[in-house]
């Protein structure tokens, strides 16, 4: 009996899990849907990637410029016994724009705006500030889940782009502090490894981060229940589903890079 | 009188609506006259704001039909649903204010969406609205910083922003001082006396009596009872009875 009990327990939890993942995969593909039909809220965008952009860049820039300097020493720490300190500044680049800089700008959008619109759009359900705007003949998917997609996704690579730069900035700042290196020859050396085929599909693979992010955390948001309680857990979630789901994601979008552009794999 | 443009202003037909496994609305039927304000009574959970919101088209019902103006908006969604929608208003039990706009925003969103009022005229009808309600002060304020009688208040003038045919009102006085909710049913029959039909779910007896020319009880989901306040106070039905008694009436 016991053991029938587990065996029931776990098979309600996969069929949960399961209808869980199809929901959200339901929702994510009605967003793209509602995406491409009027009218198109330009306002509503406009706010969100001031909002989500605008006010995370400062986070972004710092964490950036830590992680550069990190990197920096690390490297520093490995290179120095094979004497190819000069590739310092040029394995960093790699490292940063490839993957530390798309994927750590996801986890920390997926902490800062994940957390946000899964806490925002939740409140609002339990409030029912989102049978108000259906009331009010406003289609409340569009003008919340949506527009908040569609804003996430145009700012995620813009702020790839700061982390990176910020990125390379603290590791020309940890290298001149060690080693004197001008700004000039750092930069130079920096992108002397560095293509296009380097810098844009990763940096453009953070539009599928910031949709993914956006879809679970508006989700969350619109299936919150139990009011305050319910907000807090679908505030949390967004951050670890969000964190979860662009992990799982880039182990994919890498593979499809890696297809399209082979010279980066070598 | 807009969406149909015929018939009774709201008409439940045989509604029915279930969630899970509880019954909330089991073979619901009633008109509404235009321009008449109807009362629906009943105990807390008896399936009054469900009944609301089927007529607003925000719950879908199992079995049965609702019309406004004549026009089945059962089947109704998106555009066709939001058409309908933009010739009623719905006061919540809570407000629901839009927590991250100012009370003049709240009024003019309506306004904003669904008119090409120049930003002028919005602003004019704005200070029109909140000035009816007695919130013309309060316009940059945010809802947070209202007290709950001048949230009702605030989401009253949203509601009205583009004045309605028809206005749902979920529970005026919940929660509200009996001076305060005494305001807010002058608020409504000031609204009934422009021509507006107000449907009104409530279970204050003595604000139902203000504010209604036409009653109807729920219990358990089922009609119990439909009518005059008078013919509901002199109802042999024993449940009625002991309602209206419990709560001021007969």
């Amino acid at each position: 009996m016991p053991l029938l009990s587990t065996v029931d327990r776990a098979g309600a939890g996969v069929l949960n899990l399961l209808e869980f993942t199809g929901a959200m995969a339901s929702f994510g593909g009605r967003a793209i849907v509602e995406a491409a039909r009027p009218p198109y809220e330009p306002g509503e965008v406009i706010r969100h990637v001031y909002s989500f952009g605008y006010r995370s860049a400062p986070l972004v820039a710092t964490a950036g410029l830590a992680i550069g300097v990190v990197l920096s020493m690390h490297t520093r720490a490995s290179l120095e016994r094979f004497g190819a300190e000069a590739m310092i500044p040029a394995g960093l680049a790699i490292a940063l724009i490839r993957e530390t800089g798309p994927l750590t700008t996801g986890l920390l959008v997926a902490g800062r705006v994940g957390a946000g619109i899964g806490a925002e759009i939740g409140a609002m359900k339990v409030s029912e500030q989102i049978d108000a705007l259906e009331a009010n003949a406003v289609d409340a998917f569009k003008y919340l889940a949506v527009t908040r997609i569609i804003a996430l996704m145009i700012v995620m690579p813009l702020l790839t782009i700061i982390m990176d730069f910020a990125g390379i900035l603290g590791g020309y700042l940890a290298e001149a502090a060690v080693s004197g290196m001008s700004w000039r020859m750092y930069f130079e050396r920096a992108f002397t490894f560095i293509a296009f085929s380097d810098l844009i599909p990763a940096t453009l693979k953070t539009v599928v981060f910031g949709f993914l992010i956006a879809v679970a955390s508006s989700y969350l948001g619109f299936t919150t229940s139990r009011g305050t309680e319910g907000v807090g857990e679908a505030s949390t979630r967004s951050v670890v589903l969000g964190s979860m789901l662009i992990i799982l994601g880039d182990v994919i979008l890498v593979k499809i890079i890696f297809f399209f552009y082979p010279p980066v794999a070598g | 009188m807009k969406p149909g443009e015929d018939g009774p202003a709201v008409r439940l037909d045989h509604v029915s609506k279930r969630f899970g496994s509880n019954t909330v609305l089991d073979d619901v039927s009633f008109d509404i006259d235009a321009g008449k304000a109807f009362c629906l009574l009943g105990r807390s959970g008896t399936g009054k704001s469900v009944t609301l919101r089927h007529i607003i088209g925000l719950v879908r019902p199992d079995r049965g039909k609702v019309f406004v103006c004549g026009k089945d908006i059962t089947p109704l969604s998106g555009r066709e649903l939001a058409d309908v929608r933009k010739h009623m208003g719905f006061l919540f039990q809570n407000a629901a204010l839009f927590d991250s706009m100012s009370v003049a925003d709240n009024v003019a969103f309506p306004m904003r969406r669904h008119t090409d009022w120049p930003a002028d005229k919005i602003r004019q009808s704005v200070q029109e609205k909140l000035s009816a309600v007695g919130l013309e002060k309060e316009a940059d304020k945010m809802p947070a910083d209202l007290s709950g009688g001048m949230k009702k208040r605030a989401a009253l003038a949203r509601a009205m922003a583009l004045d309605p045919s028809i206005l749902l009102v979920d529970e005026p006085s919940a929660g509200l001082d009996p001076i305060t909710a005494g305001e807010i049913d002058e608020l409504l029959l000031e609204t009934k006396r422009g021509g507006t039909t107000l449907v009104v779910v409530t279970h204050n007896i003595p604000s139902a009596r203000a504010i209604g020319d036409d009653f109807g009880m729920l219990h358990e989901g089922r009609l119990l009872a439909r009518g005059s306040l008078e013919e509901l106070d002199s109802s042999d039905e024993p449940l009625v009875q002991s309602f209206m008694k419990s709560h001021g009436g007969g």
